[in-house]
């Protein structure tokens, strides 16, 4: 095999070993789950057809061409196939090495593609302080009323056109970023566990107030906090974008900012995230320095919701006058990524006044994916449609989500009519609506 | 089993030709890029890959009655294929030819409560059929295992079952009348809304099972019958296989008629459970699910009969679902078996012997013997009141060495059936796969008949060929 193509395949998708390509027996049992097949009933834009042309470049049939890039492009990586598989199909894994592949072969390639890349995967979200300077000044920008003078002068010409139109639903960034909102240590009344706490990028600049929710929780619950200052990102829209050594670079600096031994779990509140970083171990399988601690980390790595759950959290008490309708949209990363679907209803039940009603289709793609939306506007924008309508059918006014990246596309969606809240908020909103009862 | 093959394109059209069709069909509907044909490259088989020329989406039944009657006019082949589940290489294209994929002709034309009838276009999936029922009070009975993906034009051209075929029978019982496009281009109609209908052959018929060979079905006429007022699901776990088998042949001979009587061996129960945990059994030798359905009263009376004849019979344990949800997941489960066994080994070969009922027992004990002697892993499931059996040989289609005593293992899991008056599909089809064996189960008129029959309404050998068998002599 002398093709430089098949040479590249040894390199990403063979090094996952060809077994993991061949476990799909291409039954047909994703199809229906797989939002861009039922859209176009296309195989190639089904799992099965995907893990078809990965075979097939696996197989030497076919090299890395722009088509298959834009094809794993085209997935949402919404990871809906995974729990429709019977047959164990390792989906998560297959797409993160095509799409290194397609990155590796450079297919796709556009100078302002490559430019974006260089900027965000391995600047912005490569480097925490680079993040929060930007974000301070998108701050700056959103709260002096510079915003709407940008607008109004036409200087937004200047960004690509997926970014111009995405401009006006930018999401708003915090005053305060999670340092300045969370101690470094932060103890109970009573400790039963220490936990580490992962602040994570887009929800640190964009949902702080998420995480010191969740701070709050976990006090309330008998957890001794610790949150390491400053930390990065932890790599997964790295490796969703097929930038898998910046992801083990990621990894490998977010487990030197903790000491593993000391914690019981180490806790985050972002689905998209949680999916990735329970898999540390595989990304540094082959770094004889971390693999012993990525699968401590593994192993300790927990979804708040999952966490609460596991430790018997304590059912806030009280009642509230009028009862708050409330469904709850299901993060793809969290129901199908990590198996959690459970839980935050769990937690939602508890909550005193709020009616829960459930939501049809919940664990259907709300199409931010990511940085679907940006990537791929019509099929996230048709998605995003899809799941409003959903919600106004259940009459509910609050909608509660596990995700930044689902939180702002659903707000969107939704208008400012309807709320959309993490369930730990509204947990944590609970507990401080009974101390003041009870004072 | 034919050798694995590509599943990259071999030969390709001329530019007229794709022109041709594009004017026919609609650009966007006619796809020739590698990317776009290499996964139509197979079905749900193992082992099982042609590449294929050119893939025709008609949008409608009369862009696909254009297509067909444009292809035979210039002597290219047509690939009929639905969903693409079949799990016999039925739509597994052929050099050359096209693949005419139904998927966009998925409309419900008409729901006739007064006459307890639904006319859908081919490419409707089996779940919308039973779907659009439900809100008359109507059932769809067929379930085969893919049911929410597989087409209604598929279970129709394989006369596909599912798991209330004991009592409800397979997809041929539901079929009153269909549109079909014929190998010269024309479309006919055939059967009608009528009960009763005697008049000339019964032509539908025989296009049920025609795995595409002998004309494309476009629309089907389908019979519905009342939903079932109440529903009770049980779950008996065995410890040997014989205990299940008796417990079964009990069921049957007490003249009670189960919509669903299912077993699965322990590996099967350790792969599904694996996957859906559903708190399946996984140390039980044999595991049945049982389940009856129709007015309430009758019911509750027949679950407890089975329960009581599963517990003289033997079973370890018998434990009744909780409610409908349960229900449901456990039938979920149980259609997940095939590809949830795909965990243990690269390539699953599912089998599909049949037998009449009262060899059950003989045919599985003889399917494990066979595994023991050529040291294979041959785990198995399927629709015990039907006899249906599906051994399931787990392993690695690129060894060989163990490839051949898989071959050898099948041909004579295919020689016992048929001695014991059985057949060597019971509902997949014939396809590609079981194409060498087929010989073996008929005699020598009825086997040419069949010949005579395709080479009578296809003489040029363009629909499907090479599929179920070979014509003797090139007729083109
Ligand atoms: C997980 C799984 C479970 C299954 N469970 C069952 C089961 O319980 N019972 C069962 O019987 N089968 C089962 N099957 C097999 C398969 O799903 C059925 O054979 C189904 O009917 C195939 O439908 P399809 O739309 O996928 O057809 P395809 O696989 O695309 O085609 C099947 C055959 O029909 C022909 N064909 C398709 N559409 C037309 C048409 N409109 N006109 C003429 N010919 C046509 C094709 O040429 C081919 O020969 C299962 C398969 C899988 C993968
Ligand atoms: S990914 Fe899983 S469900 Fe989909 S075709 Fe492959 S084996 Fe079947
Ligand atoms: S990840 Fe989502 S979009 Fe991609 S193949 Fe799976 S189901 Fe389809």
């Amino acid at each position: 095999m002398s093709d430089p193509s098949t040479h590249r395949v040894l390199r990403h998708m063979a090094e996952l070993d060809y077994s993991v390509v061949q476990q799909c027996m291409h039954c047909g049992m994703c199809l229906p789950s797989c939002p861009t097949y039922l859209e176009t009933r296309r195989e190639r834009n089904s799992p099965r057809g995907r893990i078809a042309l990965m075979r097939a470049i696996a197989d030497g049939e076919l090299e890395v061409t722009r088509e298959f890039g834009e094809e794993m492009y085209y997935c949402l990586g919404c990871l809906a196939c995974t729990t429709a598989c019977p047959a164990g199909v390792d989906y998560p894994k297959l797409f993160e090495h095509a799409r290194a592949e397609v990155e590796a072969a450079d297919v796709l390639f556009t100078p302002g593609r490559r430019f974006w890349r260089w900027l965000t995967l391995r600047q912005l979200f490569a480097k925490p302080w680079m993040l929060r300077a930007v974000g301070r000044l998108l701050r700056l920008y959103q709260a002096s009323g510079l915003c709407s003078l940008v607008r109004k002068s036409g200087l937004l010409r200047l960004l690509p056109e997926n970014l111009r139109d995405l401009e006006p639903t930018t999401p708003t960034v915090r005053r305060h970023f999670s340092d300045a909102l969370i101690a470094g240590i932060e103890s109970p009344p009573a400790r039963k566990y220490r936990v580490g706490m992962l602040t994570g990028c887009v929800q640190d600049l964009v949902f702080s107030d998420v995480n010191r929710d969740t701070v709050e929780v976990l006090l309330e619950n008998g957890c001794e906090v610790i949150t390491p200052r400053a930390q990065g990102c932890c790599g997964s829209l790295h490796a969703h974008n097929g930038d898998l050594e910046q992801a083990a670079e990621q990894a490998r600096r977010l487990i030197d900012r903790f000491d593993l031994a000391s914690l019981d779990a180490i806790i985050t509140n972002a689905a998209g995230c949680g999916s990735h970083l329970k898999h540390f171990a595989n990304l540094l399988a082959d770094d004889p320095d971390y693999a012993g601690r990525a699968r401590e980390w593994d192993r300790k790595a927990r979804d708040i919701s999952q966490w609460l759950v596991e430790i018997g959290f304590r059912r806030p008490e009280g009642v509230a006058a009028e009862p708050i309708r409330t469904t709850y949209h299901e993060a793809c990363h969290l129901c199908h990524g990590q198996g959690i679907s459970k839980q935050p209803r769990e937690i939602l039940k508890a909550i005193p006044g709020l009616e829960f009603v459930e939501l049809e289709n919940a664990t259907h793609c709300c199409g931010s994916a990511g940085v679907y939306n940006i990537t791929q506007p019509e099929q996230a924008g048709k998605l995003q449609r899809e799941k409003a309508a959903c919600i106004a059918k259940t009459g509910a006014s609050l909608v509660a989500t596990a995700n930044p990246g689902c939180h702002l596309q659903i707000q969107n969606g939704v208008g400012p009519g309807v709320g959309v809240r993490h369930p730990v908020s509204l947990l944590a909103e609970a507990y401080r609506k009974e101390k003041k009862e009870r004072s | 089993m034919s050798p694995v093959s590509k599943a990259a394109p071999a030969a390709t059209l001329s530019p007229s030709t794709i022109r041709h069709l594009r004017e026919l069909a609609g650009a966007e509907n006619v796809l020739t890029e590698r990317e776009d044909l290499i996964p139509y490259g197979f079905d749900g088989t193992a082992a099982l890959k042609h590449g294929a020329a050119c893939v025709v989406m008609p949008g409608t039944c009369e862009a696909a009655a254009a297509v067909v009657r444009f292809a035979v006019s210039e002597d290219i082949p047509v690939v009929t294929r639905g969903s693409g589940t079949g799990l016999s290489g039925g739509s597994v294209p052929v050099d050359g030819g096209i693949v005419v994929t139904l998927v966009h002709l998925n409309r419900i034309l008409e729901v006739d409560p007064a006459n307890l009838t639904l006319l859908a276009e081919a490419g409707t999936i089996t779940k919308a059929i039973d779907d659009a029922a439900l809100p008359h009070g109507l059932f769809y009975p067929p379930d085969p295992g893919s049911m929410k993906i597989s087409t209604i034009g598929g279970n129709v051209a394989n006369n596909s079952g599912g798991l209330r075929g004991l009592k409800y029978g397979v997809t041929r019982d539901y079929v009153m009348g269909m549109e079909v496009v014929l190998p010269d281009g024309s479309v006919a109609w055939l059967g009608s809304k009528c009960v009763k209908d005697v008049a000339g052959y019964s032509m539908k018929d025989l296009f049920v099972g025609s795995e595409g060979t002998l004309g494309i079905i476009t629309k089907v006429l389908l019979k519905l019958v009342p939903r079932p007022k109440a529903r009770r699901t049980l779950l008996a776990s065995f410890d040997s296989m014989e205990a299940a088998a008796r417990s079964v042949s009990r069921i049957i001979e007490r003249q009670i008629i189960p919509c669903t009587l299912e077993f699965l061996d322990r590996r099967t129960c350790e792969c599904v459970e694996d996957y859906a945990k559903v708190g399946l059994p996984t140390s039980a030798a044999a595991v049945v699910l049982m389940e009856t359905d129709g007015h309430p009263a009758v019911v509750e009376e027949e679950a407890a009969a089975m329960e009581a004849i599963a517990r003289e019979s033997g079973a370890i344990s018998v434990e009744k679902a909780a409610d409908e949800a349960h229900a449901v997941r456990l039938a979920t489960a149980r259609r997940s078996a095939f590809s949830a066994l795909a965990r243990i080994r690269p390539t699953t070969i599912l089998e599909d012997v049949t037998v009449p009922r009262s060899h059950l027992a003989e045919i599985v004990a003889f399917v494990e013997e066979v595994a023991v002697r050529h040291r294979l892993q041959i785990a198995t499931f399927g629709h015990f009141g039907d006899g249906n059996v599906h051994p399931t040989i787990l392993t690695d289609e690129t060894d060989h060495e163990e490839m051949e005593r898989v071959h050898l293992a099948l041909g004579e899991i295919f020689a016992k059936t048929i001695e014991l008056g059985g057949t060597i599909t019971g509902e997949h089809g014939v396809g590609l796969a079981k194409k060498p064996f087929l010989s073996g189960q008929f005699d020598e008129a009825s086997y040419a008949l069949m010949k005579q029959l395709k080479q009578a309404l296809d003489p040029r050998g363009l629909l499907n060929p090479g599929k179920i068998f070979d014509l003797d002599a090139p007729t083109a």
